[in-house]
């Protein structure tokens, strides 16, 4: 039994959101409250089958999965190696933290539509997991567009300007698809194969092809675009935004950060090194587009007055710091933006969690904080220590990540993306602590005598979140120092393996 | 020799942090835990002493957080000396802060003392720490820490001061110490203290040149211009802050960082051949340290508010110890070493009066000060004492270290450099002196009776410790044996210095 569990976890561990949303869909119209229930059983199943993965590739090495038997070309076929298997029990793991912390927030928000919020939810992680395991190019655009479809879904339910701005992502992400497809449209015309291991088995032969540079640009815009990279960010602020709580916590962590890793597995597992950094003149160009992108991000995030957008100019700037990281064109810079996909994940959705916890109290803007850390002590303290990691302060996960990222920007002698890194670090520390100033200090016009005694907020009654979204949080937190503690492990035992033969 | 004493002495504090939490509701119990940490922490530290005094290490390696590169402890005579100082004056600080905080019935005493003794655990991180990550580590934590209590008043000021202390002391460490730190790790593979420096030979002159001035301006803890403005900004925060933290704890940390920069990443053997366009580049260093300490001491000079004054005074004592490393002359890093020591015991005595006398009388200007000596004789006979070792007299320990500051500037064939220490040490003279002076002999201002009475000591709590660690910085004068001990071991020494 334990045995068969074993050999089927890489599609249990994906069978059950897609399961579980089909359970929630159907049988919750009849019973809308256990729709709650049955999301949360699949995301601790689809967890645990993520884990027992991980354990599978690090005793036996990269596995292949054939979805019913059925050999590659022809069938489906997963391949899970220490890359993807590093990132595949960070994506129902985020999801399970964000619903257990959005529980209250749905069933108040979404009573009406409890199983279809639920059904949407699954949806999209089974999306993701599948994007992130699948080894069929055609598979991964398909897979790709049930994230988009359910995330567009799940965004718009926030009503009022969530139907314009999702209405933009939904316009721009479906020309990011349509991008991607076409790439994988001509590979396939020269190649005849979409299944990834043929795929760059057979290349090596056709790299001077002008279709398969043609096919290889097509698909890096399309993914941009869906993941945001500046100036192709457009849609994301605004869509992020206007979203509700629940959404924007599943949604924002997630999909960014699964599609960058697409973006690493075309590049070295489809294409390769040589590929990307020899035969194509241009990749030099890319870690500076990276580093405007980061510059321009952290810009932004500095001139916003609300605290959510805010956030959502941080996401543009670390998808600048991936990028740029997975571009440079060594093994530093890669571990860097690797490891940075799982620690911005869980950073993400720390930061969203709080931005959630102040809309609750407040009208969300920065001004909403002053006078927090009297008040909700908890939830402040978590955007400190989670601001420690965007910042970069030992020992959170963030600092490892630029560690690298910083690394291999001063191997390639990138001084412009180190300089821009360095830049962004500065930067976020003026966003943390312009937050944490407000909370401490609260709005020091008022004040009268020498100090400052916040005795106004009435001390009785007490403004901090609810403890069903206090331990999510904290959770997070932990996470992240976890991540930097163990980065070492991690990264010996996993990303190394994941180093493309080639890259220096 | 392997053990885990480094590691409990860096706990003992941190541990202490959830108790003094929890006891919030009942101060006496809650300063209780302070002392048993502060006791437990030096006792810690002194039963290293023998081990290191034999010319032994004790390590001890957390655990490996990037391969190859742990976050590991190395105490060697060096680390030790600066834990046995900031170990011991927190004891001392305690006392004086039951009595300062009490005394001014300030607010939101046990967060102050909570992130007290979290900022005592990142100090002994620093001192204690055996590669240059773990050191960047326990820096940061320690810049972070001391940020609530900077700001303690939460008022405007201490907002405008916290603002300044964070953007000087993050954006160099992130900007400056963070990529040098990178780039020493990427050129030698190894960023372990081994008492020789691990950077030799990696890169060209100017490449190391640029790291080296990268590593002394990322710790700017050590208040080298002209990233020095964080310092007196910093002095917004309560009195105890000033006197263990902004005079000893994190400006120290700072230059000890540089002199760990200077003995163990570079080497004094690597540096003394460094040479870019003929100009040796401790010499910039060297020459960057000089103008800071003349130009702070002028300052000093013109400084009414008498915390201002200290707080440029440290800003020049903290240069000392720059220029004694940048000499890079056993003798002067030597001497920079012991200077550490003896300027934190006169300093904080400085400090310490300087609180006493606002909580007996409110008053912070020193011209408001005159003819207070009749009324405090006790503390502002501490801040004699004090202000003589700062100064280097005798018989004060600053004499010493001076001493072997000049000595050493001498044997290093830097003869410029001793004109520097001498005219400094007549301006920190002309700025100390006075203040003592005219608080005992008005003289032709005389002084309304008036306006004394009701004018006296502080609390016992507030006049007993600076009396105390005035009275040490004359001890250290008579018996220094143990700090040059060390100081000459840190240095590869055997014997005196």
């Amino acid at each position: 039994m334990i045995a068969a569990l074993w050999s089927q976890s890489p599609a249990l561990a994906e069978l059950f959101p897609l399961f579980g949303a089909l359970l929630a869909g159907v049988w919750g119209l009849y019973r809308p409250r256990y729709s709650s229930p049955i999301a949360i059983a699949s995301l601790v199943g689809s967890l645990v089958f993520a884990l027992m993965v991980v354990c599978r590739v690090l005793a036996e090495g990269s596995l292949r999965y054939r979805m019913g038997g059925w050999p590659g070309p022809i069938g489906i076929e997963y391949v899970v190696d220490a890359l993807n298997a590093l990132i595949l029990p960070f994506i129902p793991g985020s999801a399970l933290l964000a619903l257990w912390y959005s529980r209250g927030l749905i069933a108040e928000e979404f009573s009406a539509k409890l199983p279809q919020f639920h059904s949407l939810y699954l949806l999209l992680v089974t999306g993701l997991m599948g994007m992130t395991v699948t080894g069929d190019a055609f598979n991964l655009y398909v897979l790709v567009e049930i994230t988009a479809l359910a995330s567009y879904a799940l965004l718009s339910l926030g009503g009022g300007r969530a139907y314009l701005s999702t209405l933009n992502y939904l316009l721009l992400g479906t020309i990011g698809a349509s991008f991607y497809l076409l790439g994988v449209g001509y590979m396939y015309i020269k190649t005849g194969t979409l299944f990834m291991p043929d795929l760059f088995a057979r290349m090596p032969d056709l790299y001077g092809s002008p279709t398969l540079t043609a096919g290889f640009i097509l698909m890096m815009v399309g993914l941009w675009i869906k993941m945001g990279l500046f100036p192709l960010h457009g849609w994301l602020p605004g869509a992020y935004t206007d979203a509700s709580t629940p959404a924007t916590c599943l949604i924002a962590p997630l999909v960014t950060k699964v599609t960058v890793y697409v973006m690493i597995r075309i590049m070295y597992n489809v294409f390769s090194p040589h590929f990307v950094f020899t035969t194509t003149t241009w990749s030099d160009v890319v870690p500076y587009i990276a580093a405007v992108a980061i510059v321009a991000g952290a810009s932004l995030a500095l001139i916003q007055t609300d605290f959510k957008r805010m956030l959502t100019y941080i996401v543009v700037a670390e998808i600048g710091y991936m990028v740029g990281g997975a571009w440079l064109g060594n093994t530093a810079g890669l571990t860097g933006a690797i490891f940075h996909i799982v620690v911005d994940m869980v950073m993400t959705l720390c930061l969203f969690m709080v931005a959630g916890i102040i809309a609750l109290r407040g009208d969300g803007s920065i001004e909403s904080f002053s006078g927090r850390f009297k008040t909700m002590p908890w939830t402040l303290a978590a955007f400190v220590a989670v601001g420690l990691s965007v910042i970069g302060i030992p020992p959170t996960g963030g600092f490892f990540s630029k560690w690298y990222l910083l690394s291999g920007a001063i191997e390639a002698r990138n001084w412009v993306f180190m300089a821009a890194l360095l830049f962004s670090s500065l930067v976020a520390a003026i966003l943390v602590f312009r937050v944490v100033e407000k909370a401490f200090f609260g709005s020091l016009d008022e004040e009268h005598g020498d100090h400052g005694h916040h005795d106004h907020h009435s001390p009785t009654e007490s403004e901090e979140a609810p403890v069903g979204m206090l331990i999510p949080l904290w959770v997070g937190v932990a996470v992240i120092f976890a991540l930097g503690i163990f980065s070492g492990t991690l990264i010996e035992k996993l990303i190394t393996h994941a180093m493309p033969p080639g890259l220096f | 020799m392997v053990s885990l004493t480094p590691l409990l002495a860096m706990l003992s504090s941190l541990a202490a942090v959830p108790l003094i939490a929890l006891s919030g509701k009942r101060p006496n119990l809650r300063e209780a835990f302070t002392f048993a940490a502060g006791i437990t922490k030096l006792l810690l530290v002194l039963s290293m002493l023998p081990v290191i005094l034999a010319g032994e290490t004790v390590t001890y390696t957390l655990w490996e957080i990037l391969p190859g590169l742990a976050i590991r402890f190395r105490v060697d005579a060096m680390g030790i000396l600066f834990a046995l100082v900031a170990s011991s004056l927190w004891i001392v600080t305690t006392i004086y802060s039951i009595g300062y905080m009490r005394g001014l019935k300030e607010h939101a005493q046990t967060r102050f003392f909570c992130f007290f003794a979290l900022a005592l655990s990142a100090t002994l991180g620093v001192a204690f720490a055996g590669n240059l990550l773990t050191l960047y580590l326990f820096y940061e934590i320690l810049s972070l820490s001391t940020y609530p209590l900077v700001t303690h008043h939460q008022d405007k000021e201490a907002r405008d001061g916290g603002r300044k202390y964070l953007s000087y002391l993050l954006a160099s460490s992130i900007g400056f110490a963070l990529p040098a730190l990178i780039a020493s790790y990427l050129l030698a593979g190894t960023l372990e203290f081994t008492g020789t420096g691990f950077l030799g030979g990696t890169a060209s002159p100017a490449v190391l040149t640029f790291l080296l001035l990268l590593f002394v301006f990322g710790f700017a803890k050590s208040g080298l211009m002209p990233l020095h403005g964080w310092l007196p900004g910093a002095m917004v925060a309560p009195t105890p802050v000033s006197a263990l933290l902004h005079a000893v704890a994190v400006v120290k940390v700072g230059v000890f960082s540089v002199l760990r920069v200077f003995t163990d990443v570079f080497g004094l053997e690597t540096l003394k051949t460094l040479f870019i366009s003929g100009i040796k580049a401790a010499t910039i260093v060297a020459v960057l340290a000089s103008i800071t300490i003349l130009l702070s001491s002028l300052i000093a000079l013109f400084q009414d508010n008498l915390k201002r004054r200290l707080a440029y005074s440290t800003i020049g004592q903290l240069s000392y110890i720059i220029l004694g490393a940048a000499l890079l002359h056993q003798t002067a890093v030597a001497g920079a070493l012991s200077h550490i020591v003896m300027h934190a015991f006169g300093k904080i005595t400085l400090f310490f009066c300087a609180g006493a006398i606002f909580v007996a009388t409110g008053k912070k200007y020193i011209s408001q000060m005159v003819g207070l000596g009749r009324a405090m004789p006790f503390t502002f006979a501490a801040f004699f004492l004090g202000s003589l070792s700062v100064i280097g007299l005798p018989p004060a320990g600053g004499l010493l270290s001076k001493f072997y500051l000049i000595l050493g500037s001498l044997r290093g064939d830097e003869g410029l450099f001793m004109i520097v220490f001498l005219v400094s040490s007549l301006l920190n003279a002309a700025y100390f002196l006075p203040i003592t002076f005219r608080a005992f002999f008005p003289g032709d201002k005389a002084v309304d009776e008036v306006s004394l009475a009701g004018i006296r000591e502080a609390p016992l709590w507030c006049v007993v410790p600076p009396v105390v660690t005035g009275l040490l910085s004359i001890a250290l004068f008579f018996f220094p044996e143990t700090v040059f001990r060390l100081a000459s071991l840190a240095v590869g020494a055997g014997g005196t210095p």
